[in-house]
């Protein structure tokens, strides 16, 4: 037991280390990287990815994957911003439920898509990411909503708050976080998710209701998404049928990915998945603040990518080794 | 006489007729929407029924659709592939790069292709040999490659010389060079993949592979020349593609690894491994083309068009389940 | 009488004729270079609106996304529906010579509107711009000077770096800087490029004021880079400090005039644009126009417009500048 933990713990230290490494590496190069500005902008570029991260990472443990957050975002941030536009004078903070619950339903369909027929999640999110993207286009006739529809309140949530000056937008998504680890430390329903993702075979036979299980992760994943969906509006203020939400699901599960969430299900850890979010927000920072390139930005990301895995892949090899040799 | 115990006849399930066996299955699905789609263009507009017409559009997905092919070949084993499109970019960003610095054509081409098989090999050591998961290591090394495309050929397009452009024009009784070609490979790797032994043994290694391993299979040396192989045609679909645009950039071929993964699951191929044929990759190409260029020349607009192929891939995969497990062998 | 039934039925029957060939309406299509893009919807109004004085069938479609080679399917599925003109906004510069050269060969007029092949102006065969394109450069500079009292260190935020008329336009800019005396003053620290993304753009602008604290000017002559730069500029409260300044929607740039965040920006007419090709195509296959580089014709609305070289057609001559007075008159 407590090889298994030390080894968990290192996970996380190691992210920890990789960040403050690079943050380091590319203070010397470029100071002004070590502010509380620079800070800043990293933080006001993760909420989106945090809180879609908050959901993929269930998706995962539960040995499932979810490629369709980009568009159910997309879809829900688009439906919230006709409804701000054609018709403003509804309360606006009403969005939010309008948001949520289009996500929530988008998730809910996924959901049964891969309950009640058995379908492998990732051809069905795949399907689903096509599907929820042309009703996007359908829904709002391939017109995007302009910067003049989306309620000033909104938009200044991303700008500032009492509360020192940060923008509502973080407050938001840990929150988001905070709750997340809340729901899976404590609560019955999330331990059941790590039930099922580490033994899909066993859970049933240990009381884990996996239909109702399944159905609730992929719900959660799409409320979040449709909850990121109207944060986007409020972050860069308009909402554009093509580019809301595209690339998104990319740029999540690379940081569910870095932050230890097994491919393989039953492993991962809140803190972990915000380390990694943290690490992609800094590379994400720092790449135009060194002068990179964008041509070179892909090649970096995938670097990146590549040997959070590898280190991922040693660290679970080293693990299964001293357990099995504990055994013996 | 016998100790021996055989079981009661009448304790088995009654053996499946035979035409059941060959007409229920995936790719029968495949070709129903085939046909169903055929109709349903022809509906949509007057100008759709047009052989050239529709020869012609094929084209802008054949070099996907050879490259799909391996791709099913892949999947069967029980890995994936996500890299090729941006292999292809690399391979042609490099031949180009190459032909134009002066390096005499067959050289050029040499080069593009050695890069394919160097970009597959990379694949196949990080699934094999470090054992991570096709997917990871697959979505890792198509953003890398992606990502050096653009530093070899930055922004800009990369021209080839104006004899190697249009090998899509090239016709042969009728038909366009590279459709010829992706039927003739269909042709070669359909037989390889259903009466050789290597074509067995790649299904035994995608239902189980520990069982394969124990059967003597070289599970390894397979899958990592499945993935060698991969290199190589994506190497050449680049290539070709090249050939048709006339020019080269950095995202050539950009979200063809989604279409590649549609085709293969269109055809019936289950995704974890061990079911799926060349036949029904064929027909799934044909199927996507038909459908894309339908709705295109009858000017329905994007949206529904992602719709449509939403609704047709989920359709599908609901439909392949079904028949896979009602014909549980 | 013989002789006059056999005139009347050869007028009648020459009546009919003419009818007949007039009575073909000449088929339109503008292909986009996505859509959900605003910017396309304002072109395609004056296209729709043309026609329908005009009587000719138009049509708009669009890939769903800008890459380089997503329009060919929909090029070749208008050559199939056997149109008279395409117009097209290229996304590539070159990626597109194979299949516009086909179109060509069937007869089909070929004209780029809103952006041209640079460098390979042979595959199409004319082009209709906004404006005259070597004069937007020397314009943002000038617009940028008299915010900032011509002098201080400025930065460019552009789109994408193989962008032609991105490229174009830098150029120009960077020429103006270095000869025009008037702007001995000004000094150009950076140009990065937001790649035409919302979020790309706002990281790069953030990057600029990070690095270059004594920033006083940046012109982003791409619609998304100058809403996100003055998105930036906003959420800080730098107005006083930074002036923004480029080429912008008024629908995306009306918050940002109105409440000084931005003094002015420029741009033209898009909805032009559509309303010179649409009567240039008709003209040209219906044979009242020549396609000559040197020549002119009347469009209405626009007075005369000039063949000039590269047969390339220019709506308006200067930019037009929008400030908060006048920001009110325009709907696109």
């Amino acid at each position: 037991m407590t090889a298994l933990r030390n080894i968990l713990l290192r996970r996380e230290a190691g992210i920890l280390v990789m960040i403050i490494l690079f943050c380091l590496a590319v203070g010397t190069q470029k100071p002004q990287f070590l502010t509380l500005d620079s800070l800043r902008i990293v933080l006001l570029l993760i909420p989106l990815i945090l809180i879609g991260a908050m959901g993929q990472m269930l998706v995962i443990v539960a040995r499932h994957v979810d490629l369709s957050i980009g568009s159910m975002l997309g879809f829900s941030a688009m439906v919230t911003g006709m409804m701000f536009k054609f018709h403003p004078e509804i309360w606006w903070p009403i969005g939010f439920l309008v948001s949520i619950g289009t996500g929530a339903l988008l998730g809910l369909i996924n959901g049964f898509l891969v309950t009640l027929f058995r379908l492998p999640a990732i051809i069905v999110t795949l399907g689903t990411l096509n599907l929820y993207r042309g009703l996007t286009y359908i829904v709002s006739n391939a017109k995007q909503i302009d910067r003049q529809y989306v309620p000033t309140a909104l938009k200044s949530m991303s700008q500032t708050s009492p509360i020192f000056g940060i923008p509502w937008i973080i407050f938001i998504s840990f929150g988001v976080a905070l709750l997340t680890y809340i729901f899976v430390m404590h609560t019955r329903v999330g331990r059941q998710i790590f039930a099922l993702g580490s033994n899909p075979v066993a859970a049933p036979l240990r009381g884990v209701a996996v239909t109702r299980v399944t159905l609730l992760v992929f719900s959660i994943s799409g409320a979040l998404s449709g909850l990121a969906g109207i944060l986007y509006a409020s972050r860069w203020g308009f909402v554009n049928p093509s580019n809301t939400g595209s690339g998104f699901e990319f740029q999540v599960i690379a940081a569910v990915v870095i932050g230890g969430v097994s491919i393989n299900g039953g492993v991962g850890t809140v803190l972990g998945t915000i380390l990694g979010v943290l690490l992609l927000g800094c590379v994400a920072a720092a790449l135009p603040l060194l002068g990179i390139p964008g041509t070179t930005q892909s090649a970096i990301y995938g670097a990146v990518i590549l040997i959070a895995l590898l280190i991922d892949r040693t660290v679970r090899q080293q693990g299964i080794k001293s357990l099995t040799r504990a055994r013996a | 006489m016998s100790a021996i115990h055989t079981p009661a006849t009448r304790d088995l399930p009654p053996a499946r007729p035979r035409w059941q066996v060959i007409v229920i299955r995936p790719e029968t699905m495949t070709l129903v929407l085939l046909i169903a789609a055929l109709f349903g263009a022809s509906l949509l507009s007057p100008y759709f029924l047009d052989v050239g017409y529709i020869l012609r559009s094929f084209t802008l997905s054949a070099e996907f659709a050879i490259v799909a092919l391996v791709l099913t070949m892949i999947i069967i084993a029980g890995e994936i592939d996500l890299s090729p499109a941006a292999n292809m970019a690399l391979s042609a960003c490099l031949f180009a790069f190459a032909q134009q610095a002066g390096i005499p054509m067959p050289l050029a081409i040499a080069i593009g292709l050695f890069a394919g098989l160097v970009m597959g090999a990379i694949n196949g050591f990080m699934v094999i040999r470090l054992q991570i998961p096709s997917i990871i290591v697959t979505i890792g090394t198509l953003t890398l490659y992606r990502g050096l495309a653009q530093v070899i050929a930055g922004d800009k397009s990369i021209r080839v010389p104006d004899w190697f452009i249009g090998i899509n024009t090239v016709l042969i009784a009728g038909i366009p060079l590279t459709v010829l070609i992706f039927i003739i490979a269909s042709i070669i790797l359909g037989v390889v993949l259903s009466m050789t032994i290597f074509g067995r043994q790649i299904y035994q290694i995608g239902t189980n592979e520990v069982a394969a391993r124990h059967a003597g299979i070289r599970s390894q040396r397979i899958k990592m020349s499945l993935f060698l192989l991969m290199g190589l045609v994506s190497a050449a679909a680049g290539l070709m593609t090249a050939s048709r645009l006339g020019s080269v950039r950095y995202d050539l071929g950009l979200g063809g690894e989604l279409q590649m993964v549609l085709m293969a699951m269109l055809g019936g191929t289950y995704i974890f491994g061990g079911r799926g044929t060349i036949l029904g990759t064929f027909l799934a190409a044909w199927l996507l083309v038909i459908v894309s260029t339908g709705m295109t020349v009858a000017n329905v607009p994007p949206s529904v068009q992602l719709v449509v192929q939403g609704v047709l891939l989920i359709v599908s995969i609901i439909a392949t389940n079904f028949i896979y497990s009602r014909t549980q062998r | 009488m013989l002789k006059k039934t056999l005139l009347t039925g050869l007028a009648l029957s020459m009546a009919m004729v003419t009818t007949a060939y007039a009575a073909d309406p000449i088929k339109i299509v503008y292909i986009g270079k996505n859509t959900g893009n605003p910017y396309f919807d304002s072109i395609t109004g004056g296209f729709e609106d043309a026609c329908k004085s005009l009587g000719c069938e138009f049509e708009f479609v669009a890939p769903a996304t800008a890459e380089a080679t997503s329009q060919i399917p929909f090029i070749e599925a208008q050559i199939q529906r056997g149109v008279n003109v395409i117009a097209i906004a290229p996304n590539s510069p070159d990626a597109l010579n194979q299949v516009l050269d086909t179109a060509k060969a069937k007869g089909i007029l070929v004209l780029t509107v809103n952006g041209d092949l640079v460098g390979n102006e042979s595959h199409r065969d004319a082009t209709i711009l906004p404006v005259d394109f070597t004069k937007t450069g020397p314009n943002q500079v000038e617009l940028m000077g008299s915010m900032i009292g011509y002098k201080g260190d400025i930065a460019i935020l552009s789109a994408t770096t193989e962008a032609p008329d991105q490229n174009t336009w830098i150029a120009a800019m960077n020429d103006t800087l270095k000869n025009d005396a008037k702007y001995k003053d000004m000094h150009l620290v950076a140009t990065v490029y937001g790649d035409d993304q919302p979020e790309k753009s706002t990281t790069e602008m953030e990057a600029l004021l990070s690095n270059y604290p004594n920033l006083v000017g940046v012109i982003a002559p791409t619609t998304v880079g100058i809403a996100a730069a003055a998105q930036v500029i906003q959420s800080r409260n730098l107005a006083k400090t930074v002036h923004v300044t480029g080429l912008g929607l008024p629908s995306e740039m009306r918050d940002f005039i109105k409440d000084g965040t931005v003094s002015a920006f420029q741009l033209w007419s898009p909805y032009n644009e559509g309303w010179l090709a649409a009567h240039f195509a008709v003209g040209v296959v219906g044979g009242t126009i020549k396609n000559e580089v040197g020549g002119t014709f009347e469009v209405p609305n626009l007075g005369t417009i000039t063949i000039a070289d590269k047969n390339a057609m220019n709506t308006q001559a200067e930019l037009t500048t929008f400030t908060p007075e006048n920001i009110d008159d325009f709907n696109f």
